[in-house]
């Protein structure tokens, strides 16, 4: 029985190749395996973290800043030049006022970014008098107006059909509140809200219902501008300006370059920031790598000076210490990713009021870490594979 | 016809004045299948004379022929190849590798080696077999004894089968039994067609050994032959 068993054993081995001796290496010098492996979950993790959290706050922000309303305006193309500054018209200079036909405005699902356009409001404006006081009207969309206008704060209810909405210094002067009835052009129309002060223009204005307006100022179909609360996280501003000139050559298009250019300039300040300290922890990481292996070779000298008297080639002891490399590196760009991607979910939660905590597991960042950890912990052992395989043996064998 | 030619070999190491002759012009020739000895006082050149027939230490001045292969001519990764097909290293602290088995410990030499798994399994079970160590495959090296460790030594230095066997105090931290049986294994290869080259401070272990080269202060100082080295 036990003959049988001596002759039979060694079939069970399996073949000893270079990539044996690397495992069982990082096995059996755990230790110095595990700094490595520490050094660059550490410089991953930091990586990931800031990247998942800088791209988190970024789409948060986005979504918050599309509260902040329209940033491009929608305006028929006229050869006149305004003759308005700071707020102030020159009197007695009036224009012929022109407009948009408001079918034209479905145009804008066909550019290329539709789906970059979170609210799009139309406008029709015409001034009335009530009470023989002349006030500016303004037929709007409500429901965009939620998006467009989000600072809007209606005392009472959004207008109904003949139902009409006072800003408030409108209110303070013609002297109505919310329940009270007016006469324009002969209709009659309720009061169902007043807006609480915005500091804008809004606060002169009547609002209503557009098709109420439009019928009011026999506009049916036409509008006179149009405003526009485009998405850009993934598009430039102009480029979206550019596509709706494009579909509208009727029209001027204008964007509120200020916000979203201020918002972008944050954000980038922002992240060249936060790539900027990745770089330097992944410095550091790759640093511990290259001083640890350095290290790992210096107390394998007497192995691998027997390694070249056995007839190793220089190219098998690199590819011993790049494959151990290759293995930490790589466990530490799984283990470090997942760490990173916990540690940013937590710090969006703990620090990001009014965040939904979800942070979509991406793939390629996924990849990226792992490639990251790969290339830093190659780039840093190549010089210890390098000194390792460049070891003199006899000067090995002398020190055995 | 000489298997081994060592012309005039010169080792310095330093220059200038501080240089330290360690081989001071040494020649001799070693034959096929033959099984000598290197003595000599510690100090005297015999480990660096073993470096450089292992193609591993080159001389300052001076060739090496083994085979009709100038070795000193050949690059550091020829030698390296060198080394791989011709030479067996036996050292004197085993140094086998601690996270291998005994069965990996002796395949490690075939692990750069081409060839299939199953004929690499054979040459193992093969060297195995003429140290005795079949029923210890498994172990690490940390489980058997000195003269164990000094067999898979020797069956890792002869498991892709080389045609010369240098040994470097091969039974330096050995008892006297274990010794002769390692001697007798030595016998035994030589019998069978290796060129054995053995450093040794032992005249016991010189008595195996066909020839005896002596080495003092780096100079060939003379040859013993046919096992008298106890003379």
């Amino acid at each position: 029985m036990k003959a049988n068993n001596i002759l039979t054993f060694p079939e069970r081995y399996k073949d000893v190749t270079l990539k044996t001796i690397s495992i069982r290496n990082l096995l059996r010098r755990k230790g110095k395996a595990g700094f490595i492996l520490a050094g660059l979950v550490i410089g991953v993790s930091t990586v990931v973290g800031i990247i998942t959290f800088v791209e988190a706050m970024t789409s948060d922000i986005n979504h918050k800043l599309e509260k902040y309303g329209a940033n491009i305006l929608i305006v028929p193309r006229t050869e006149n030049l305004a003759l308005s500054y700071g707020g102030l018209t020159l009197g007695g200079v009036s224009f012929e006022m022109q407009e948009i036909q408001e079918q034209e405005l479905t145009r804008l699902r066909t550019i290329r970014n539709a789906r970059n356009v979170a609210a799009l409001g139309p406008l029709v404006l015409g001034v009335v008098n009530v009470d023989s006081k002349k006030v500016l009207m303004a037929g709007v969309d409500f429901k965009a107006a939620e998006i467009l206008k989000p600072w809007w704060h209606v005392q009472g209810a959004v207008p109904e059909e003949n139902e009409v909405l006072l800003g408030a210094e409108a209110a303070r002067i013609l002297d109505l509140s919310t329940g009270n009835q007016i006469a324009i052009k002969d209709k009659k129309l309720v009061i169902s809200g007043v807006l609480q002060p915005t500091g804008s223009q809004d606060d002169q204005l009547i609002f209503t219902r557009l098709v109420t307006a439009q019928t009011i100022f026999n506009k049916s179909g036409r509008i006179s501008m149009a405003e526009v609360a485009a998405l850009c996280k993934d598009c430039p501003i102009d480029a979206m300006v550019k596509q709706i000139s494009d579909v509208l050559p009727g029209a001027k298009v204008m964007a509120i370059q200020q916000v979203v250019k201020g918002r972008m300039a944050a954000l980038a300040q922002f992240k060249k920031f936060s790539y900027g300290i990745s770089g330097v922890i992944l410095f550091i990481g790759s640093l511990v790598v290259l001083v640890t292996m350095m290290g790992s070779v210096r107390e394998r000298t007497d192995e691998i000076g027997i390694f070249r008297a056995i007839g190793f080639r220089k190219r098998h002891i690199m590819k011993i210490i790049f494959m151990e490399a290759s293995i930490v590196s790589g466990l530490a760009g799984i283990i470090g990713y997942f760490i990173g991607f916990g540690a940013a979910k937590a710090a969006l939660f703990v620090l990001i009021e009014n965040h939904s905590g979800y942070v979509p597991f991406r793939y390629e960042l996924a990849f990226g870490a792992v490639m990251t950890a790969l290339i830093l912990g190659l780039v840093s052992s190549a010089y210890p594979a390098f000194m390792a395989a460049r070891l003199d043996p006899n000067e090995a064998l002398r020190s055995l | 016809m000489s298997y081994i030619v060592a012309d005039n070999l010169i080792k310095k190491y330093g220059e200038g004045e501080t240089a330290v002759s360690a081989v001071d012009g040494i020649s001799f020739k070693i034959k096929e299948s033959e099984f000598v000895g290197i003595m000599g006082e510690s100090g005297a050149g015999k480990s660096t004379i073993l470096g450089m027939l292992g193609a591993m230490n080159a001389p300052t001045f001076g060739r090496l022929v083994v085979d009709g292969i100038d070795i000193y001519e050949l690059s550091q990764e020829q030698r390296a190849d060198f080394r791989r097909e011709f030479l067996g290293f036996v050292f004197q602290s085993f140094h086998l590798m601690p996270y291998l088995t005994v069965m990996e410990n002796i395949m490690l030499p075939l692990a750069v080696v081409k060839g299939g798994k199953k004929k690499k399994r054979e040459m193992a079970k093969e060297a195995m077999n003429q140290v005795g160590l079949l029923e210890k495959a498994h172990r690490l090296p940390s489980q058997i004894s000195g003269g164990e460790k000094e067999r898979v030594a020797i069956a890792r230095s002869i498991v892709n089968e080389p045609p010369v066997l240098l040994a470097d105090e091969p039974t330096g931290n050995l008892d006297t039994k274990t010794t002769r049986g390692i001697m007798e294994l030595f016998g035994r290869l030589n019998e069978a067609g290796m060129t054995i080259v053995m450093v040794t401070h032992s005249p016991d272990c010189a008595g195996y050994a066909q020839r005896i080269i002596k080495v003092s202060d780096g100079k060939l100082v003379g040859y013993y032959s046919e096992r008298h080295a106890n003379a």
